[in-house]
C-alpha cells in the first residue's frame, strides 16, 4: 500500500474482506465530480471524502441559505452568503487532508462542462434543475463517463447509475434521456423550492449514491447498473425498476463536442419541445401570411426539390459552422422527415436564445407534400 | 382482469393514491386512455411507464399478473 493512504483512518473498512487494502487503493486513485453541493451533494460529499476518494471536485455555483441548513448539514450559519463549493472543499479537507479537493465556484455551462468532467472518472449528480441534470447527461455519453444519478422529490427519491458500456446482461449503456427524452418545462415539474422536501430524505438518497460510487470504485457488490431504484421516505417502500436503452435517444444527444457547445440547455427546459414543432397546415399560414426564414437543411442531392416557397439550402452539418443571415424573427428548419430538422431546431435556438421563434417542420417536407394539391406539371 | 398499478411522485396527486386496481385493460394504451378519461390531468403529465420492473417505449399487453408503474421526473436535489 502506497504511504499517502493511511491505514489507520480507513482500518474499519480494510479489514471487510471484499473491500480491503485494494479496495482502499482503487479509491485513492479514483477521481469523482459532484455537481451539486446541496441536499444530496453534502452526504456524497462527506462520505467520498471520509471514505478516502483521492481526488474530488465540487462543482456548484450556489451560496449558502438559512433555508438550506435543514437538508445540507455540511453547513453552519456562519457560512450563509458564502460559496457552498469553497465552504463544503474547506469542511472537507479538514476532515480528510489526505484527498484532493478542487472546488468549482461556477454554474456548469456548455462552455466548461466537457472541459470539467473530463478529467474525473464518474460523475455525481445531485443538482437541483432539469437544465443542468440533461446537460451533465449529454456530456457523459460525449465523453463516455458513468454518471451517478440521484433526484428527490417531497417524500420520494430516486437513484441510479447510467453507465455507458454495456454490463453484464450485454446490454448497452442506458442514460437519462432513455427515461425522459426530452426535459419537461420548469414549471411542469415542481422543484424542491416549490413542492417542499423532508431534510432527511435527501441525507438517505445522497448517501446511496456515496454508497454507489464506492461499489463503482471498488467493483464489489452490485451498483444499480441501470436500474432505477425508488424510495419512499413515508412508508419505506423500495421499489427497482430496470432500465432500458431506446433506439431514437441517440438522436436527441449532439452528435459531438461542438454539437454540445451550441445546445442551450436552459432554453430546452423553459419552453415545451413541443411547441418547437409546427405542422405543415400551420406552416402554410405562417409563411404565406409573413416574411419568415426558411431553411432546409437536407443535402443538396435530396429529393423532392422545393419550389412553392423561399428558402436557404443549409444541410444540417454546415448550419452549426456559419451563422446564415437571417432577416426575420421566425425560422423554419425542415428536412426529409423532421428528426434533422429537429436537431437544427435546437441547434438555432441555441444561437438565438430567445431572440427567434425557431420551428421544426412536424413529419418533414414528405408529411407537407403530402398534404399539398397536385400541380399539373 | 385487473391490473396493479403503482404510482409515485407527484402523480399521486393527480390520480389521488400510490395505488390502483383497474380491470378491463388489455394493454398499456387501453390503461392510458382509462386513466386520462377518470383523471384528465395525467394526460398532460409527463412520465415513464413500468411493467413488471421493465420501462416500456412501446404498447404492452398487461395480464391479470401485470403490475405497472407510473414514474415522473424528479428534479430535486
Amino acid at each position: 500500500m502506497e504511504n499517502k493512504i493511511s491505514y489507520e483512518r480507513y482500518q474499519r473498512q480494510i479489514i471487510l474482506s471484499e473491500f480491503g487494502e485494494a479496495g482502499q487503493e482503487k479509491l485513492f486513485h479514483a477521481k469523482v465530480l459532484v455537481v451539486g453541493a446541496g441536499g444530496l451533494g453534502c452526504p456524497v460529499l462527506q462520505y467520498l471524502a471520509a471514505a478516502g476518494v483521492g481526488t474530488i471536485g465540487i462543482v456548484d455555483d450556489d451560496t449558502v441559505a438559512l433555508s438550506n441548513l435543514h437538508r445540507q448539514p455540511l453547513y453552519t450559519v456562519l457560512d450563509i452568503g458564502e460559496s457552498k463549493a469553497e465552504r463544503a472543499a474547506h469542511v472537507l479537507k479538514q476532515m480528510n487532508p489526505e484527498i484532493n479537493i478542487t472546488a468549482y465556484h461556477q454554474r456548469l455551462t456548455v462552455d466548461n462542462a466537457l472541459e470539467i468532467i473530463r478529467s474525473f472518472d464518474i460523475a455525481v449528480d445531485g443538482t437541483d434543475n432539469f437544465s443542468t441534470r440533461y446537460l451533465i447527461n449529454d456530456a457523459c455519453v460525449l465523453l463516455k463517463k458513468p454518471l451517478v444519478y440521484g433526484a428527490i422529490s417531497q417524500f420520494e427519491g430516486q437513484l441510479t447509475i447510467f453507465h455507458p458500456l454495456p454490463n453484464k446482461e450485454n446490454r448497452s449503456g442506458v442514460n437519462y434521456r432513455d427515461l425522459f427524452p426530452t426535459p419537461p418545462k420548469e414549471d411542469e415539474v415542481l422543484n424542491c423550492a416549490e413542492a417542499g422536501v423532508l431534510g432527511v430524505l435527501p441525507g438517505i438518497i445522497g448517501t446511496m449514491m456515496a454508497n454507489e460510487t464506492i461499489k463503482l470504485i471498488t467493483g464489489i457488490g452490485e451498483p444499480l447498473i441501470n436500474r432505477l431504484l425508488t424510495y419512499n421516505a413515508l412508508n419505506n417502500q423500495v421499489y427497482e425498476l430496470e432500465l432500458a436503452a431506446r433506439e431514437a435517444t441517440q438522436t436527441l444527444i449532439p452528435a459531438n463536442e461542438n454539437e454540445f457547445k451550441q445546445m442551450n440547455y436552459e432554453w430546452l427546459c423553459a419552453s415545451s419541445p413541443s411547441m418547437m414543432e409546427i405542422d405543415p397546415d400551420a406552416f402554410d399560414d405562417l409563411w404565406r401570411k409573413k416574411a419568415i426564414n426558411i431553411i432546409d437543411v437536407r443535402e443538396p442531392h435530396e429529393l423532392p426539390a422545393i419550389h412553392e416557397f423561399d428558402h436557404l439550402k443549409i444541410p444540417l452539418q454546415q448550419l452549426g459552422k456559419s451563422i446564415p443571415d437571417l432577416n426575420s424573427d421566425t425560422i423554419v428548419v425542415f428536412c426529409q422527415s423532421g428528426n434533422r430538422s429537429k436537431q437544427a431546431a435546437t441547434l438555432l435556438s441555441g444561437i438565438f436564445g430567445t431572440d427567434k421563434k425557431i420551428y421544426s417542420l412536424k413529419g418533414g417536407i414528405i408529411n407537407w407534400k403530402k398534404q399539398q394539391p397536385v400541380q399539373p406539371t | 382482469m385487473p391490473v396493479c398499478i403503482k404510482i409515485f411522485g407527484q402523480l399521486t396527486e393527480i390520480l389521488e393514491s400510490n395505488e390502483l386496481i383497474l380491470s378491463g385493460v388489455a394493454d398499456t394504451n387501453a390503461l392510458v386512455s382509462e386513466l386520462n378519461k377518470n383523471y384528465p390531468a395525467l394526460a398532460g403529465a409527463k412520465y415513464i411507464m413500468a411493467v413488471n420492473k421493465q420501462t416500456i417505449s412501446a404498447n404492452t399487453e398487461l395480464n391479470e399478473d401485470s403490475i405497472v408503474a407510473l414514474l415522473p421526473p424528479f428534479s430535486g436535489g
